[in-house]
């Protein structure tokens, strides 16, 4: 598999960023974080006062040098931060370099001719060319089926072992380089240069190596230079305020206020916040194409889901028999059941399932083509042998059964099977209508049995096939409602199944006989309201819509235009991760404003500490603001910017992670993080930074 | 403090709720012009200047005509200042104004700052009074009004930028607002023995003996454009506390209300135009909080005293007779109630105007007018002035809280972006950049210090007084301060403008991007803007950007001195 679940705290990949870490503090790579260049700047100025320190023998140079250390400890933690994010995404991106193949492949001269083979190694091969890959082969880039049918293990893109096939034409065409073919062969057509395939988009994109800042970072990244420019006006006034007041704070003093003051908690945390999630995604297997369209996926108001596979199971079930009048129950279900023993189709197996669970009628020996065949077999009663003959499904006659001798058996559309008994001379009876209608309006579909007993055909009855919606879904739509979030159904299903089906499983809006073009009328209208769309998709027809749509989620099994198409790629292709995609949005918008929330409420504390200090020689009555009872100015400044340095390191943790993110309405939300990261980022301060000042004073650092 | 007393200022907080809402429709009936009572004159005035009325400017146009409007009027107020000598309407033959005031004189009046540092009745002719100052009253006023309308058309609108007509906001603001309310609160102020004449000064012999000169003139008519237009330029040099100005208990209650008045009711109208009438009513609340935290806190401080005074053997306790407390500074027909309440309403609101002498307040006393212009002009707030800071302090609240619920922040339905969070913070920059950068350099040096009456933190407070108060466009003085000097001219007059247009240019930018944006539809993942938690956030934005940002010399200002008289020291 090749991505991989980690550890938040992976030692390889700790141990690389604690490296790493010390190569960003390179000014050219600080100057994008505002904040922290002026912590870096600040840690300068202090090592340079340090040094004349020392020097000059004037001072206090052991405070001094504290205060440089924790300063520089500030810097270095922020960027091990970003590290850490980093070092995820290239771990991640190691393990998929591996699969990138450097094998041989056959490139054909004439897709037709597959004798016009030459070998060449798979990094020569160029967008257009033609190859042959047999049963063993690594497939050698990205493409798309021309010609064959094979079975393709994909595990080294999805994880998922299964083989899947992979035919030429329709929604199954496309084939990704480094994938293996298992049995039988394919000719690809190449779609993409060595460099430009999936798994080097993949690579740069897990690696951060393309990695923009997103808008809503580059506006928090405003805000927060902002504040820093406020704070450095602040502490830089404050020194002609303090000569008026006939006191001189220490340049290391006033660098120590003004980096308590600045947002240094959320601007050094900023950008691992936005690598990682990035990284959560990749842990769910969904691949993003840019940090935009994760931030676009936290502001989705409508989700647009398929109903099958999404909603529904993939298939139809039976779940009633409802005979016509003077037919028994048990003699439907007994010849539904028959009907359905050669229907290998998830249908067929489902009614023979219902038969033996509601009536205990067992299933009857089969093999293929023809065979015996014991009828009426209650419990421990013989039944008669038959030689059956199967009848399968035709897309001309609608219907499906069995011929055994005499007894012909049909079960299909109910006009179509109508036809057949009519055809016979038989007789449809009148009540057969109103049963097929009040199945349909309930959203199932009718499948209507009848038999031909050596005689005229008769309808025996119904049997109600209903497509199954998923367990727990229903909840899980719920509180994507509580979140503000609508749902709507796509279908193909006529709008009276549609209804009951979306009624079942609690979407709030349905689109029924959807065709592509309806589906991107639908988006257009739901953008023009001011809503943002997400959807996922697989089919070529699905593309327009997806490149529409704000998030487009396609899926991996999909086709090369849908890939392209969408925003982002689910591995699994398993639409209903079209949810926790959204969910990953908000949490990493969560994140940042709670961490922003955190670190500015963090400087009442910080004030307390640092500013009575500053002025105490001055003005000894500031002591009364001294709250914390700090020991000495000395402690009280160290204290302050080892808390700020220390609470980084600890919020690593919680960038990476992010915070918890449960469903509810906004005001809810609101109101916890309000509680947790602004009630706590007020107080968590006082007791740190208290703390710190007894543990300096005991370890006698002060 | 006393029953009394605080009776007093609960019934100023009930009326000033009372006017919001019937103020609040009226304003939006002017604004969208469906009130037209005087549109002959309205239209004759569009013809006479070449108005086209019709004109939906785009964000660029509307500052551009706001700036051209003011640079013009300061400079013709400039000029007249300068030559009043010879121009009529000057029965004492007033000398032309000297350059320095007169440049810091016409930025102040163009800012709606009013900060004055001569006496009027000394200084200005009536003509002077009556034609520049009068007109910058109502002017500036209306200036600040049609600014915020901008701003709230930008945040309700769907219009590539267009958020009005700059010349039919302004006109129809002085003709249909300013101009009739003032009329009838002048008349109001005559009725209760305010003057308005044209008359000889007075000598009258007073009951010592002595021989006084009683300075007169059109008071009432100035006094009621003063308030409304929240301008606090005073006719006399004591302002609001001289008897003239401010005659009876009647004339203070109404001047506060006018003051008041017109910033309360454009909360209506925000509600009212974004279609979201809680949210007018949640910004109004969070105006509520701090003004009645900051009165409080004044008139506790000084219904206090000071405890020097009680250790000196002085009675300080309040009974019938005697108000207790801190009584210097202030006048005996207001006490200590009103005055502590007059102080708050016109320095939370940027008008200006003084009944007693914020100076002679105690320390925490004294902080509360200074930190209520620090915070930034936005509790009520000048009119205009007051609603688009405090919108530009939601999108602030917004785009941090509205991270927290998992979305890209939205305000009204409009994502707060790139440059939106740009330009507010541009916005946001300003103010402390001028206060602190101008206080601090004043600090240290020369020109600065000569100006002090008094050493130590008292004296710092009086810089960060006179620097906040001008670029809060207050206008309001610590007093002790002497202003008319070259330094203190020059750049407490820059100071105004910096503070009144480097604010207004990113504020209404702010409001063409916002109006180029569409709508998001709101649902239950939308950042409420109308619940109480609304109302607590964005006061604690308000109050941490604000504190955090001047705590530091407030440190060594007001608070070290509040320290310093517990222990018995004064300054």
């Amino acid at each position: 598999m090749a991505l991989t679940q980690r550890p938040l705290f992976d030692p390889p990949i700790v141990r690389r960023a604690l490296r790493d870490a010390f190569g960003k503090l390179h000014p050219r790579h600080m100057v994008r974080n505002p904040v922290m260049f002026v912590v870096l700047v600040g840690s300068a100025l202090t090592t340079l006062a340090l040094a004349r320190d020392i020097i000059t023998r004037q001072g206090s140079v052991g405070f001094t040098l504290q205060l440089a250390l924790w300063l520089w400890f500030t810097v270095y933690f922020a960027n091990v931060a970003e590290a850490m994010a980093e070092g995820r995404g290239k771990a991640q991106a190691d393990s998929l370099r591996a699969t990138r193949t450097h094998t041989m492949a056959k490139r054909l001269e004439d897709p037709t001719d597959h004798l016009s083979g030459e070998p060449v190694p798979a990094p020569a091969l160029r967008r257009g060319d033609f190859v042959l890959c047999g049963a063993g082969d690594v497939i050698p880039g990205d493409g798309e089926v021309v010609e064959g049918v094979a079975s393709v293990d994909e595990s080294a893109i999805t994880g998922e072992s299964a083989p899947v096939i992979r035919e030429s034409g329709g929604d199954r065409s496309a084939v990704t380089g480094g994938t293996r073919v298992l049995s039988d062969w394919l000719v690809i057509r190449i779609t993409a240069n060595p460099g430009e395939t999936f798994i080097d988009r993949m690579i740069a994109l897990v690696e951060g190596a393309q990695r923009r800042k997103t808008p809503n970072e580059i506006a928090l990244t405003i805000l927060l230079s902002g504040l820093t420019i406020i704070f450095l006006l602040a502490v830089a006034t404050l020194a002609s305020f303090a000569r008026y007041s006939g006191a001189a704070p220490s340049v290391p003093v006033l660098i120590a206020l003004l980096v308590c003051l600045i947002p240094t908690t959320i601007g050094g945390l900023l950008s691992a916040i936005g690598i990682a999630g990035m990284d959560r995604l990749i842990q769910h297997n969904v691949i993003a194409m840019s940090g935009r369209s994760v931030e676009a996926a936290g502001d989705v108001n409508t989700l647009l889901l398929d109903k099958t596979g999404t909603i529904t199971l993939g298939n139809r079930q039976a779940v009633e028999f409802i005979p016509v009048p003077g037919v028994s129950v048990e003699r439907l279900a007994d010849r539904a059941q028959l009907a359905s023993l050669p229907d290998e189709t998830p249908e067929g197996r489902s009614i023979v399932v219902l038969a033996k669970e509601k009536f205990g009628i067992r299933g009857r020996a089969l093999a293929e083509g023809r065979t015996l065949v014991m009828t009426g077999g209650g419990d421990g009663v013989a039944g008669e042998r038959h030689e059956a003959e199967f009848v399968p499904f035709s897309a001309t006659t609608r219907m499906s059964g069995v011929n055994m001798g005499k007894l012909h058996l049909r079960k299909g559309a109910s006009d179509a099977v109508a036809r057949w008994v009519r055809e016979h001379r038989g007789e449809v009876p009148g009540d057969l209508a109103p049963i097929v209608e009040r199945i349909a309006r309930q959203g199932g579909t009718p499948l209507v049995v009848a038999e031909q007993d050596n005689g005229t055909p008769h309808v025996l009855g119904v049997v109600h096939l209903k497509d199954v919606v998923k367990g727990g879904i229903r909840e899980r739509f719920d509180r994507l409602r509580a979140m503000g979030i609508r749902t709507v159904m796509i279908t193909g299903d006529n709008p009276l199944t549609a209804a009951a089906i979306a009624q079942e499983a609690g979407v709030d809006d349905f689109l029924a006989e959807a065709t592509p073009e309806e589906k991107m009328t639908l988006i257009k209208r739901e953008q023009s309201g001011g809503r943002l769309v997400a959807m996922t998709g697989d089919g070529t027809n699905d593309a327009p819509a997806l490149a529409q749509a704000d998030v487009g989620v396609a899926m991996n099994s999909g086709t090369q235009a849908a890939k392209e198409a969408g925003n982002m790629i689910d591995l699994d292709s398993n639409p209903t991760k079209l949810i926790e995609v959204v969910e990953i949005g908000k949490q990493l918008l969560m994140t940042r404003g709670a961490l922003t929330t955190f670190s500015i409420a963090n400087d009442v504390a910080k004030y307390f500490a640092i500013v009575p200090a500053m002025f105490l020689a001055t003005y000894p009555v500031l002591d009364a603001l001294n709250v914390m009872r700090l020991h000495s100015p000395a402690s009280a400044i160290l204290s302050a910017v080892i808390f700020n340095a220390l609470i980084i390191i600890a919020l690593i943790p919680l960038a990476l992670r992010g915070v918890t993110y449960r469903p509810a309405p906004a005001a809810v939300i609101l109101r916890r993080n309000l509680l947790v990261y602004g009630l706590g980022g007020l107080l968590l301060p006082f007791v740190g930074i208290k703390v710190i000042d007894v543990l300096l004073v005991s370890l006698r650092l002060v | 403090m006393t029953i009394g007393g605080w009776s007093q200022i609960g019934l100023f907080a009930l009326l000033v709720l009372v006017i919001t809402k019937p103020l609040g429709i009226y304003l939006v009936r002017v604004y969208d012009g469906s009130t037209r009572w005087l549109a002959p004159v309205e239209q004759l005035i569009y013809r006479v200047c070449g108005v086209d009325s019709a004109e939906d400017q785009h964000w660029t146009r509307y500052a551009g005509a706001l700036l051209l409007f003011s640079a013009a009027s300061m400079l013709l107020t400039y000029l007249v200042l300068r030559t009043q000598h010879v121009l009529p309407l000057d029965p004492f033959h007033r000398a032309s104004v000297v350059d320095r005031q007169a440049f810091e004189t016409a930025a102040s009046f163009t800012t709606n700052t009013n900060w004055q540092s001569y006496s009027g009745e000394t200084t200005m002719s009536y003509f002077s009074q009556m034609t520049q100052l009068a007109f910058h009253n109502f002017a500036s006023a209306a200036v600040g009004m049609a600014a915020a309308v901008a701003l709230v058309r930008g945040i309700a609108r769907r219009s590539a930028g267009r958020i009005g007509n700059f010349w039919v906001d302004l006109t129809r603001g002085t003709l249909y607002v300013l101009l009739p309310l003032s009329l009838l609160l002048a008349l109001l102020f005559v009725q209760q023995g305010m003057i308005q004449s044209f008359a000889p000064y007075r000598t009258v012999t007073t009951l010592e003996g002595a021989k006084q000169v009683l300075a007169m003139g059109p008071v009432a008519s100035q006094e009621a454009i003063k308030q409304l237009g929240t301008n606090g330029g005073g006719f006399f040099n004591a302002n609001a506390a001289h008897p003239f100005e401010n005659p009876t208990p009647w004339t203070n209650l109404w001047s506060m209300l006018a003051i008041f008045a017109i910033p309360a009711a454009l909360t209506y109208l925000l509600g009212r135009m974004v279609n979201d009438q809680r949210h007018g009513w949640a910004v109004l609340a969070a105006m509520y909080v701090l003004f009645l935290a900051g009165v409080t806190i004044a008139y506790w401080s000084e219904a206090r005293g000071n405890p020097i005074h009680e250790s000196r053997g002085i009675d300080v306790a309040t009974t019938a007779t005697n108000p207790g407390g801190n009584m210097e500074g202030k006048e005996v027909r207001f006490g200590i109630a009103t005055s502590a309440l007059y102080a708050t309403v016109t320095t939370d609101a940027s008008c200006g105007a003084v009944n007693s002498m914020h100076d002679s307040f105690t320390p925490l006393g004294g902080l509360v007018p200074l930190l209520n212009i620090q915070l930034g002009e936005v509790v009520f707030g000048g009119v205009g002035a007051g609603l688009y800071g405090i919108l530009v302090m939601v999108v602030l609240t917004v785009f941090i809280a509205g991270l927290m619920v998992g979305r890209t922040p939205e305000y009204l339905g409009k994502k707060i972006q790139t440059r939106e969070v740009q330009m507010a913070m541009l916005y946001v920059l300003v103010f402390p950049a001028a206060i602190l950068t101008l206080s601090g350099a004043s600090a240290v040096l020369h020109g600065g210090l000569a100006g002090l009456a008094n050493a130590g933190p008292h004296g710092l407070s009086e810089i960060l007084y006179a620097f906040s108060s001008t670029a809060g466009n207050n206008g309001s003085a610590f007093a002790g301060l002497t202003g008319s000097t070259y330094y203190y001219n020059t750049l407490l007059g820059l100071n105004t403008l910096i503070g009144r247009f480097a604010m207004m240019v990113p504020m209404l930018a702010l409001a063409g991007f916002l109006s180029e944006k569409r709508t998001v539809a709101e649902s239950a993942g939308t950042f409420p803007v109308n619940t109480p938690i609304f109302v607590a956030l964005l006061v604690a934005v308000i109050v941490i950007v604000g504190a955090l940002t001047f705590f530091p010399a407030l440190a060594l200002g007001p608070i070290v001195e509040h320290f310093l008289m517990q222990a018995g020291r004064l300054f």
